[in-house]
């Protein structure tokens, strides 16, 4: 049997599935670890625990994105309170009033068909 | 970077291949053989005399086994590196390490594009990052424009400010006979642009070109026999802080900062020393954050230090004098301009757009989406 029964991606995206924001959180390191892996970054250990996020998080950096053919969009880095990064956009608001700083909440988007769930966020005065 | 020594290595010719949009059909491989035949011609070597080659190009994934058929050579030593626009920046470090140590005697360092004539999306392989590619970002210019977001918010950065950086460049290009643009442009043209990633309007975002080049080193030994002055790799660094976007520690200072430090240390020389200034402008921000990274000015103060025409070619500090990725050529990996403009500035070949007394170039590679930076500083003999 191999070490690893299901690839890091792959677990990440069952907790999507399920709703859930998951990252990996390294003791031997005392701090969170995002994209997950199979090895700490900060440390070389190959001990991470999954943990799931409470979903909060500040916008770190933002940009709109102007397709050649359809409405612009939002894309932007946030800062979840645990210590990770991920890309992501903000929904609900203009994209050009996504601003760094803003607080925001995650929600799951599922675009259905083929592509998995994606992890979007909301203004936190939204819920 | 310790272990290279000062000056042990010039580069003894250089040449660009033909740019802009090449010959029907001509494919990145002519464009490196074009411009290593014209850099050879260029020092006076013959093809024969190669025995170290180094390449990279984004159309070809055994780049330097396909280009050594290409020549007819079976080079002792080779190296194709790939880290982005900041490859060949890599390859001069390489090819200094490899000739101290005599693994090779007389190195080309070529590249080659057809972006323009085959389509960006045809030259380069879409990579899926799972984390990143479903939110549709425009890469790469939406990784810039993200960085871009945080020096404005941190230190009050303007869009009129990166403006002014296309602006600057725009001018440099018009004294360059080669440049792809050959009219003005004002700081409104480049806000009124057609927007792309937010702050980024086209304007402030590179030309699609195609293009190529080589460079041709040898040992310092060697150096003076060529036809012209040979050009001193006096310093390299480099040094790399991620991948994707989403990793990069801190969006509003890069590697440029580690490489630039290792650069001037070898070189035994500062910011203050340096003439003419070569750097990677995929963006209107790169060029603000390297000058800072490298120490022309302190971090946060680079919008106002690119204001009121200070890089332009009426003002205090000469930076990228051949109009840059913005205004002369930018085939997708544009490193290898840099070298060729700094060698030229301090060989005094640039004509109307010639830096007075150039004696010190520095030329700093770019590579992925502010990912890996690269180094090197340049100097004619009266600094050896």
């Amino acid at each position: 049997m191999p070490a690893h029964t299901q690839s890091p991606l792959k677990t990440y995206q069952d907790h999507l599935e399920r709703g859930e924001l998951a990252y990996q959180f390294s003791p031997a390191a005392n701090r969170a670890v995002f994209y997950p892996r199979v090895l700490c970054p900060f440390t070389g250990s190959d001990r991470l625990e999954w943990r799931v996020s409470a979903g909060n998080g500040t916008v770190y950096a933002t940009t709109v994105v102007h397709p050649p053919e359809g409405a612009p969009f939002n894309v932007a880095l946030i800062d979840c309170d645990e210590g990770f990064r991920l890309m992501s956009r903000v929904e609900d608001v203009p994209p050009n009033d996504v601003k760094i700083g803003m607080r925001v909440r995650f929600r799951v988007h599922r675009p259905g068909g083929e592509e998995p769930p994606m992890p979007v966020f909301v203004p936190e005065h939204e819920r | 970077m310790s272990g290279l020594k000062r000056g042990g290595a010039a580069i003894v010719g250089a040449a660009e291949s033909d740019l802009g949009k090449v010959a029907e059909e001509m494919s990145p491989i002519d464009l490196m053989a074009q411009g290593t035949q014209r850099a050879l011609a260029d020092c006076g070597a013959s093809l024969k005399d190669v025995d170290g080659l180094f390449c990279a190009t984004a159309q070809a994934r055994l780049s330097v086994l396909a280009f050594a058929e290409y020549l007819g050579i079976q080079p002792a030593y080779i190296d194709s590196t790939i880290v982005g626009g900041s490859s060949f920046e890599y390859h001069v470090a390489h090819a200094v390490a490899a000739l101290q140590l005599g693994l090779c005697n007389l190195a080309v360092v070529a590249y080659g594009s057809t972006q323009r004539s085959i389509g960006r999306r045809q030259a380069s392989m879409r990579e899926i990052n799972p984390y990143e590619t479903p939110f549709r970002p425009f890469m790469p210019s939406s990784a810039y424009a993200l960085a871009a977001s945080r020096h404005m918010h941190q230190y009050g950065t303007t869009r009129e400010q990166l403006a002014a950086v296309a602006v600057a460049a725009r001018e440099w290009a018009l004294l360059n006979p080669v440049a792809w643009e050959k009219k003005p442009l004002t700081i409104q043209e480049v806000l009124n642009a057609r927007m792309v990633s937010y702050p980024f309007t086209v304007r402030d975002i590179c030309l699609v070109t195609d293009g190529g080049g080589a460079i041709v080193l040898a040992s310092a030994e060697r150096a003076r026999s060529f036809k012209k002055q040979p050009v001193y790799v006096l310093g390299c660094g480099q040094g790399i802080t991620h991948n994707a976007i989403s990793s990069m520690p801190d969006l509003t200072v890069t590697a440029a900062v580690a490489s630039g430090k290792e650069a001037y240390a070898m070189a035994k020389l500062g910011p203050a020393d340096v003439d003419a200034v070569e750097l990677y402008d995929a963006f209107t921000l790169n060029t603000m954050l390297f000058l800072e990274d490298l120490g022309f000015c302190k971090k946060g103060e680079g919008g106002a230090f690119v204001s009121d025409g200070r890089i332009s070619p009426k003002g205090s500090l000469p930076v990228n004098t051949n109009g840059g990725g913005l205004s002369y050529c930018h085939p997708g990996m544009y490193g290898l301009f840099v070298l060729i403009e700094a060698v030229r500035q301090l060989r005094g070949e640039c004509g109307s757009r010639q830096v007075k007394d150039c004696e010190v170039a520095i030329a700093h590679g770019n590579g992925g989406v502010l990912s890996s930076q690269s180094t090197v500083i340049l100097g004619n003999q009266a600094t050896v």
